[in-house]
């Protein structure tokens, strides 16, 4: 702790304004990105009367110029008034909180997977270098990221749902255990490429660490070889697969979008796709800026934790 | 780097070695990807019918002696669907990787090369590409754009020039230091012909593995955009839009409507990955 922890924090802090700065624009700028003109985009399909025009050039102030717009649009997010959903007059937030529960299930669900599986097999293959499984996790690499989501998922989807019929093909579930059951293979689906990422770092990482001379050194003293393993060699080796979280989140968060639609589930990320395709700009913007605050807040969580974990960052301070 | 690979006077000759001496595993991946650009190219001469012909009389129907893979649910030949399916699974793809390499290589040589202000400048940037979320902004942007092929090939392009340029960027660092660098800047050489004719030539190597690589990723992302409905238009026989189409007919019907492009797609990003890795070890590593 100490100074050079706040200091740190707060660079990590004024890096992650920037960024949803920039998040915020581009998808304030999604008005002007429809084609056609931005009163037309967000009246949909309603009627095209004064009133309704009047009252979305108000909403939106359409007469301000582009910056002024942005602000005063940026204000009443930050207030938590996402707006008003085009296709069905809900508020936005509204929507947004009744989904939210599904994609955050499956998303744990997904990232104890890939922790728990990537992690271990990975520290399995590194230990039985050359063996059955150290060929099985390489090669197993090699597909998850070569196979998208939405790919792995229909396979799972024919191959467990329809001719095993161990898991259900459709919805997600009532109570708690029935919605384990019903996002076990979504949650595998998404799981499995980002979990080629954590496997082979973790490996590469456990490979390293087991020939330096601490490991060499504690073995000599004498300590189990179980003691090594998981203090000295594990330990050390986790470091590389805390800096790669962040684009676990991001792939998770990425990957849970198709995941969705694949199993037809109703959560966030098909309530994003169903946006962009019906042109419900305040929906899309609404939903991208919750899963990009996720994304930055996350990665910004990770950054701070990392430092705790390494204390060589904590003592010798910020490079970049 | 060892000496007698330096003053090897028959680059020809060790790449034919190499060549010769590929694995099993990377020599089916060429297999695989050249059958792929076969069908691409013609597509409509081996396919057995037009990939459009709508036939509701004969609608869903598993396969038979007439339709190897049977059909969708209008009718539809899946077959032929699949092999006219490989052309927008290779063109794309190509322009995306070829593209974003050739805008990555122009600023990871200024990046590398000349350092300073221009080097801070270009690698903020990239940062800040990095820290976007960008598959998220992909799919938001592409669709309100309002969908299409040629759209999200564009935008996928973009994404992926702030990973390249890192790339090339590291390349050329690599290369700075080195002797013949040194000794072209002694015989007063111009910047532009180090860069052109002394640096490109040895960075060629990592770009074009990259560019296989790349290539999957693109294959495999553009694919993804057609099955949310925001990439090829509807209609068109795309590998990508057919899981999307077809995927009810996993469930009952013909399942084949779905998995033999889910495994066409699978199989040509494997190979391209496998390929990407082999060139990498053989050729740099």
């Amino acid at each position: 702790m100490g100074s050079g922890l706040v200091r740190l924090i707060l660079i990590r802090l004024a890096q992650a304004g920037p960024l949803l700065v920039a998040v915020s624009l581009i998808v304030f700028a999604l008005i002007y990105l429809a084609p056609g003109d931005p009163v037309r985009t967000l009246l949909g399909a309603k009627p095209v009367t004064p009133e309704a025009i009047a009252v979305l050039r108000e909403r939106y102030n359409l007469e301000d110029p582009f910056i002024v717009q942005y602000l005063k649009w940026l204000w009443q997010m930050l207030q938590g008034d996402l707006g008003r959903s085009i296709s069905g007059n809900r508020r936005v937030i509204n929507i947004i909180a009744e989904r939210l529960s599904i994609s955050a299930f499956l998303a744990a669900m997904s990232a104890v997977i890939v922790l728990g599986a990537g992690i271990g097999l990975g520290a399995w293959a590194a230990l039985r270098r050359g063996s059955w499984i150290d060929r099985l996790t390489v090669t197993s690499g090699v597909l998850g990221i070569s196979s998208p989501p939405f790919v792995t998922g229909l396979f799972l989807l024919y191959l467990f749902g329809v001719i095993l019929g161990w898991f259900p093909t459709f919805g997600a579930g009532a109570n708690f255990l029935d919605r384990l059951w019903h996002l076990t293979l979504p949650a595998i689906a998404l799981a499995f490429s980002v979990m080629a990422i954590v496997m082979k770092i973790t490996r590469a990482a456990m490979i390293e660490a087991m020939v330096k001379d601490y490991v060499t050194f504690a073995r000599a003293r004498g300590l189990s070889a179980r003691r090594v393993l998981l203090q000295y060699v594990l330990r050390n080796a986790l470091i590389p697969v805390i800096t790669a979280a962040g684009l676990v989140i991001v792939s998770l968060v990425a990957g849970s979008i198709y995941v969705e639609v694949t199993f037809a589930l109703p959560g966030l990320g098909t309530l994003m796709v169903d946006a962009v395709s019906k042109r419900d700009i305040p929906l899309i913007q609404g939903t991208t800026l919750v899963f990009s605050l996720f994304v930055v807040v996350a990665n910004l969580l990770i950054d701070i934790l990392y430092t705790f974990i390494d204390p060589r960052i904590r003592f010798e301070g910020v490079k970049s | 780097m060892t000496l007698p690979e330096a003053i090897d006077a028959h680059p020809v000759r060790r790449v034919s070695r190499r060549l010769a001496q590929m694995p099993l595993l990377v020599a089916l991946a060429f297999v695989v990807v050249c059958v792929v650009v076969m069908c691409a190219v013609l597509a409509p001469w081996i396919a057995p019918y037009d990939p459009s012909l709508q036939r509701l009389d004969v609608g869903v129907s598993l396969p038979s002696s007439d339709l190897i893979l049977g059909t969708d649910t209008l009718g539809r030949d899946i077959l032929s669907r699949s092999i006219h399916g490989a052309s927008t699974a290779l063109v794309g793809p190509m322009v995306i990787a070829a593209g974003a390499f050739a805008i990555a290589t122009i600023l990871g040589l200024l990046a590398g090369y000349l350092g300073g202000w221009i080097d801070t400048l270009i690698m903020r940037w990239v940062d800040f590409m990095h820290g976007l979320p960008s598959t998220l902004i992909v799919i938001v942007v592409v669709g309100v754009i309002g969908g299409g092929y040629w759209v999200a090939v564009a935008v996928l392009l973009i994404a992926f020039v702030p990973s390249d340029t890192r790339i090339v960027r590291s390349a050329v660092l690599e290369q700075r230091p080195r002797p013949y660098i040194d000794a072209a800047r002694s015989l007063g050489i111009s910047k532009p012909r180090i860069l052109l004719v002394h640096i490109i030539p040895n960075i060629l190597p990592i770009i074009v593995a990259y560019v296989a690589i790349d290539f999957a990723f693109a294959l495999v992302n553009l694919a993804g955009l057609s099955f949310l409905g925001l990439g090829v238009e509807p209609g068109t026989a795309d590998w990508g839009r057919m899981l999307s189409e077809n995927r009810n007919l996993l469930l009952g019907g013909n399942p084949l409507g779905t998995l033999v492009p889910a495994s066409a797609m699978i199989l040509t990003a494997i190979s391209m990955n496998l390929i990407g890795d082999w060139l990498f070890e053989e050729f740099i590593g």
